[in-house]
């Protein structure tokens, strides 16, 4: 703290956020290779798992190829000082299941997560997880769609209900960095309790909102490797090392290492690392979740419509993450409209 | 007339019990002859007040103050409060319509099996989810006799979920699950739930998918044809919206239900749609009863 910069905890979200871009598919040695170059990074923790979290495998939002318990295990053998994190949403996740499974294994943080405006479904499992001895944050997802003030609400609610930590997803990739500072800025002069942000890069402003957040006062920034994760990626962890380092804030990191977690991520994910497209750019100004962008790529050709119309259709319908099934629905209606009209599907 | 009319009894007074009563008070088989909570001034006691029903504060106790003029009881507590309910209402005789995820008795989707559940002295009415998934799981399951998995995901709107909704998540998700394997005849099955704050709000959809090895899709089109269809005789508003169809490697069908807007807004179809089932259980224990034999 040479210089009055604060300390800031680094959150490795690459093998959970990761899930997203390919399909869920991450794999075993995947998972031991890139926690074993967290861990030398120094990031605080690592975030592993099914990209909606624990229990979410499905047809609704994909299948994981690996059971949640074995990438879990796998993680924590490869783990010493950064401790194992996974995202949880009930409605997906239940305590006696999932939660149980994952407090067996060791996971030792629980980011308990839920849409933006619904924070009384987290009380029970934040109840839960503090019961145990455990840490808990709370986490609203989709957080450009309210106002900083009903997000300090929501927060206040996990605050009371033991959360020792509140991050802000900016789930859709949709927030502007003047967004971010009124936000976190809000929420880091009224909690108690630590804030932090976690970026996607739909609007190409990943690394730009999370210095935003860290100048507004966050204490805890999400990252992933060359931002493997849904959309058009996360904030890359290995940038955010680099800026949190030049700018002089206290860190665990060693940035080395963090330089070579992000090749790695290149290297280990080659083929699926996410990139800016037209339909990524949409969901970001559309404010629709980002991990819809490979359904909404599958289900457009196999309906022949054109993926940007169905994000603009679903943001009109401002759905929230987990409602993937609505994408079906929104092409179907949109191939008969497109039929109706005479239009042929476009070309690609 | 009202002397043909069966006595039934609602405890608890939300929003399920205010909206049952007003479909208990449109039936021509029933009659709703006392409408019991805590609070004589909460707005669902206010308005069976002012409907002329009777009403008592004195929660369990007044039915068994009454117990003579009743032949059934809808509970529309909690789940915690139905488990301490049920043998009391056993021990005097009194068919039990369980509104809460207790699932003390015996599971009802009347679409499936409404017959079968008219000797039982308990029925557990499942979830809103698994009165809207289930009869298209049975449905996919009758055309598709390898079903391997079945997942039920309903999105419902953030104004329709109550605290008893939102703080018992896990209870629902493992009561629908449970409702699909029994009426699914599948091992493996999944439910989720998501709330939606949009504003108009949304309307109730829920969508079931299966993984099946060699779907027929044109026998499940037909199979889920004809239940929609059956179950449109008790919930009018449930909607087939997605016929049923592969992709990705899932058979995927999906309804929306519109609520009657009885005493809540349309688009709590969910709350609807397990009330809609209640009162056609309700009506058929009528009918079976007074019926000749």
């Amino acid at each position: 703290m040479s210089d009055g910069k604060p300390t800031i905890t680094v959150c490795d979200a690459t093998l959970r956020d990761g899930s997203h871009a390919c399909s869920h598919q991450i794999t075993v040695e995947q998972v031991r290779a890139y926690a074993t170059a967290a861990e030398a990074a120094g990031f605080s923790f690592l975030e592993v798992g099914h990209g909606n979290g624990l229990g979410a495998s499905s047809l609704q939002v994909g299948e994981s190829l690996v059971p949640e318990g074995e990438m879990l295990r796998a993680a924590k053998a490869c783990l010493q000082h950064t401790k194992l994190s996974v995202h949880v949403i009930p409605g997906f996740a239940t305590i006696n299941r999932e939660i149980a499974q994952a407090m067996e294994v060791g996971v030792e943080l629980f980011r308990v997560g839920c849409h933006c405006t619904e924070a009384d479904i987290t009380q029970r499992h934040i109840g839960h997880v503090r019961s145990t001895g455990r840490e808990a944050w709370g986490v609203l997802m989709m957080s450009h769609m309210v106002s900083a003030e009903v997000l300090l609400e929501e927060t206040k609610k996990m605050q009371s209900y033991g959360a020792q930590g509140i991050v802000l997803m900016d789930s859709a990739g949709a927030y502007f960095p003047a967004d971010v500072t009124a936000k976190v800025g809000l929420l880091a002069a009224k909690l108690e309790v630590p804030v932090g942000f976690h970026a996607h890069n739909n609007l190409g402003l990943a690394v730009a909102n999370s210095i935003a957040a860290l100048e507004a006062g966050a204490r805890m920034i999400d990252g992933t490797g060359r931002g493997f994760g849904a959309g058009a990626g996360n904030a890359p962890i290995e940038l955010i090392a680099a800026v949190l380092i030049k700018q002089g804030y206290t860190t665990s990191l060693d940035l080395y290492k963090a330089l070579d977690a992000g090749d790695l991520a290149a290297k280990l994910f080659a083929g699926s690392l996410p990139e800016s497209n037209g339909v990524t750019i949409v969901s970001g100004i559309t404010g629709v979740f980002s991990g819809f962008a490979k359904p909404v790529q599958r289900v457009a050709k196999q309906l022949g419509v054109d993926g940007r119309d169905i994000f603009f259709e679903l943001g009109r319908r401002k759905v929230v993450g987990g409602q993937e099934d609505l994408i079906l629905e929104v092409a179907d209606t949109l191939a008969r409209r497109n039929k109706e009209a005479g239009k042929s599907p476009p070309a690609s | 007339m009202s002397a043909k009319k069966l006595g039934v009894a609602i405890l608890g007074t939300g929003n399920i019990g205010t909206d049952l009563l007003v479909k208990v008070r449109r039936s021509p088989v029933l009659e709703c002859r006392l409408f019991a909570g805590r609070n004589l001034s909460s707005p669902g006691m206010t308005k069976a007040s002012l409907l002329g029903v009777p009403v008592s504060a004195k929660g369990f106790q007044s039915i068994v103050d009454r117990k003579d003029e009743l032949v059934l009881v809808f509970d529309a507590t909690s789940a915690l409060d139905h488990v301490k309910h049920a043998p009391w209402l056993a021990e005097m005789g009194l068919v039990a319509v369980d509104l809460t995820p207790a699932k003390v008795g015996r599971m009802c989707v009347p679409a499936v099996n409404l017959t079968e559940c008219l000797r039982e002295p308990n029925i557990n009415m499942i979830t809103c989810g698994g009165q809207a998934a289930i009869p298209l799981a049975h449905a996919i399951k009758s055309a598709n006799p390898s079903v391997k998995y079945l997942e039920a995901v309903s999105s419902i709107a953030s104004r329709s979920a109550g605290p008893a909704t939102r703080i018992n998540l896990d209870e629902y998700l493992q009561t629908t699950e449970q409702g699909l394997q029994l009426f699914g005849g599948c091992e493996r099955t999944k439910a989720i739930l998501n709330l939606n704050p949009a504003q108009p709000c949304v309307h109730m959809q829920t969508t079931v998918m299966a993984k099946i090895a060699q779907p027929d899709l044109a026998r499940t089109r037909a199979a889920v044809a004809e239940m929609v269809a059956r179950i449109k005789t008790y919930i009018p508003g449930y909607q087939l919206i997605l016929e049923p169809m592969v992709e990705g490697g899932r058979l995927v069908a999906m309804v929306r239900v519109d609520g009657l807007g009885d005493y809540l807004p349309r688009y709590a179809g969910n709350l609807d749609i397990i009330n809609c089932a209640a009162i056609a259980f309700a009506e058929a224990y009528a009918r079976q009863r007074t019926a000749p034999s």
